[in-house]
């Protein structure tokens, strides 16, 4: 009895949580073209979507721009794990405790932050402000994924490489950086998707000339949902999801 | 100048032709500060080419850190430490002709046997084939070949202790360091590979210098033995020295049980004799250390240096209390305890004091010859005491 009650209640968790997206994916396949009312299963929406310039620029854009996110800072936030993890200096704590004071931020607040900023600069906003804000988003993400994996480094072996003739180069080249590459993967997966589905801080962040999916939808929606967009956020889903899979799995891969 | 130059060269000479070992690690008055710490306190030693030495102490004496030291993970805060006759203070682990086996063997995980075992001649830029012999060498020495392919998570304890030992020696280093190696390792594994690394070291004719907190271990490995407490040396030498003739009732605690009896001192009978008041008893005592009159001593007696007889057939013996001679003291038998090929008596004696026997098991008869209660005499073979100041 108290096992049936937990399904049930795991059930309505899991319903509560996913039914969203089983519905948009369901409606994706719909052939209705503007009712909620089921009129067959087609794929033409998809279809459609690869046939739409406008969307495939935004989407093509919007890869690039988690691509180069991501790359960018996965170097810094390595980086920056490694100096946290290896050496001692003053202020190593109060730069240790930053990285989640920006993950906690509101998107909202980053957001202004860098709009206010990069007016103050006069840069015009476009690709290059984008990438900037994005990885700032990014790099506490990957510094924090990387730094948990070098803690969990066997201790002494570093001393043991250094024992054996290895000099500091060798060490981070044979050493660390095998050992950290899950991690610094997962990172980069992570940033990916971070990037990808980031609506709040690009909104702000990018020109009229450089236009992302998820803005890109953003507009599609507010003349009314059409199925092509449904079938958009499916594609996206699989993109984030494969990408989250994919990082969870190496960082797991060694304990 | 040139004499002295000549008579160096001379001695090198003769220690040549005689086979006389030459100092390989020398340590002068070395102290290592941690902050307000004081880790290590004017240790100075040298050790010989060749030899199998052992820092001994408890956790937290210094050991480690002395290791640590010759490795190069640490440097002296004052003090200098010489290998091959050339200060090393500022050469850094990678540059040093020393290699050591970490206490959790510090495996590289990412690595397979081969990999781990090549690292450090690959560090050294040695060609592939070179590396390939030298490593086939090293596994065959530590018996691990076919081994070559795993990686350490599939290795058993003992295993990743062989490779560890193998990453080490495939340097050919001037100096193995141990950091207790076989801590993590069970009773009957740790007496195995005991042995193996004691052979292991005849064959290779290194230096090897272990840390270890066991004294078994310290005494059947080491040719000599550095005893350490709280960050200073207590006693160097054999381990025979060290278990007979303890220079201080720390060394005689910290290796192996030992009993304390207390006396003091009547009047010299001789160079190196005297007649003493022990435990109420009138004894006559042999020591190496001058004594003065009614100086307070500590009488120092392994479980094994005593005699142990019933009262009753010292009555009826002549002989047997012949044996009693230069030392008598009464007790009463408390406990009795079986060992298989020994067994230990614990006496009460009349000044209180109580005191633990190990006696050979008489297969002849089928009891133990003492039980609780037993009225007994104590006596020692003559001369095996130790005589210390008390303390």
């Amino acid at each position: 009895m108290t096992r049936w009650l937990q399904q049930m209640f795991a059930a309505c968790v899991y319903g509560f949580l996913y039914l969203p997206l089983a519905i948009v994916a369901l409606f994706s396949l719909n052939s209705s073209k503007y009712s909620l009312a089921w009129k067959g299963f087609t794929l033409d929406w998809y279809v459609k979507l690869w046939q739409n310039p406008g969307l495939m620029t935004a989407a093509f854009n919007s890869l690039i721009i988690a691509a180069c996110a991501a790359t960018l800072a996965t170097l810094l936030g390595t980086v920056a794990a490694f100096i946290l993890h290896q050496y001692r200096f003053p202020g190593r704590r109060i730069l240790f405790g930053t990285l989640f004071v920006m993950m906690m931020s509101p998107d909202i607040v980053i957001a202004i932050s860098l709009l206010l900023l990069f007016l103050a600069l006069y840069l015009p906003l476009g690709f290059s402000t984008l990438l900037l804000a994005h990885t700032v988003l990014c790099v506490p993400f990957v510094a924090t994924t990387v730094y948990s994996r070098f803690h969990g480094f066997p201790t002494d072996i570093v001393d043991a490489a250094k024992d054996l003739g290895a000099g500091e180069y060798q060490i981070f080249r044979h050493i660390v950086l095998p050992l950290a590459a899950p991690a610094v993967i997962g990172g980069w997966l992570l940033s990916f998707t971070l990037s990808l589905d980031d609506v709040i801080i690009s909104f702000f962040t990018t020109g009229p000339d450089y236009e992302v999916l998820p803005l890109r939808i953003y507009s599609m929606v507010r003349l009314g949902i059409k199925p092509d967009v449904n079938a958009l956020c499916v594609v996206m889903m699989a993109i984030t999801v494969t990408a989250l899979i994919l990082s969870r799995k190496l960082l797991k891969e060694k304990k | 100048m040139l004499i002295s130059c000549d008579l160096h060269s001379k001695a090198e000479l003769f220690r040549g032709i005689f086979g006389l070992n030459k100092t390989v690690v020398e340590l002068k008055q070395v102290c290592k500060d941690f902050g307000e710490h004081r880790a290590l306190i004017d240790i100075s030693f040298s050790v010989a080419d060749g030899e199998f030495l052992s820092l001994l102490g408890p956790s937290g004496c210094g050991k480690t850190t002395l290791l640590r030291l010759i490795g190069g993970f640490e440097h002296c805060t004052s003090g200098s430490l010489l290998i091959d006759g050339q200060t090393v203070d500022q050469v850094p682990p990678e540059r040093r002709a020393v290699n050591t086996v970490f206490q959790n063997y510090a495996l590289f995980p990412h690595m397979t046997v081969f990999d781990n075992v090549a690292f450090g001649l690959q560090m050294a830029k040695k060609p592939a084939a070179e590396v390939a012999t030298s490593v086939a060498q090293a596994l065959e020495l530590v018996q691990l070949n076919g081994m070559e392919r795993r990686r350490p998570a599939e290795l058993s304890g003992g295993q990743q202790q062989r490779v560890a030992i193998a990453r080490a020696i495939v340097n050919k280093p001037r100096v193995l360091l141990l950091d207790e190696p076989m801590s993590a390792l069970d009773h009957r594994l740790r007496k195995l590979m005991q042995k193996e690394l004691k052979q292991l070291q005849r064959t290779l004719g290194i230096t090897f210098i272990l840390v270890t907190h066991d004294q078994d271990e310290a005494f059947s490995l080491s040719d000599r033995v550095v005893v350490m407490q709280e960050g200073h040396i207590e006693q160097i030498g054999t381990p025979m020295e060290i278990y007979e003739e303890p220079l201080n009732l720390y060394v005689a605690r910290f290796v192996g049980d030992i009993n304390v009896l207390s006396g003091i001192v009547r009047k010299q009978t001789g160079p190196s004799t005297y007649q003493a008041l022990v435990e109420g008893a009138t004894v006559r005592l042999r020591s190496n250390r001058p004594l003065s009159l009614a100086q307070p001593i500590h009488i120092l007696l392994r479980p094994e240096d005593f005699r142990l007889e019933l009262e009753q057939d010292m009555a009826e013996s002549q002989d047997l209390s012949a044996k009693f001679q230069q030392a008598r003291l009464k007790g009463t038998v408390r406990r009795v305890f079986y060992h298989g090929a020994t067994y230990d008596v614990e006496v009460n004696l009349e000044s209180g004091t109580r005191v633990q026997v190990t006696e050979f098991f008489d297969d002849d008869s089928e009891n133990l010859y003492f039980k609780p209660g037993d009225a007994v005499a104590l006596g020692w073979h003559e001369g095996w005491e130790v005589v210390l100041p008390h303390e």
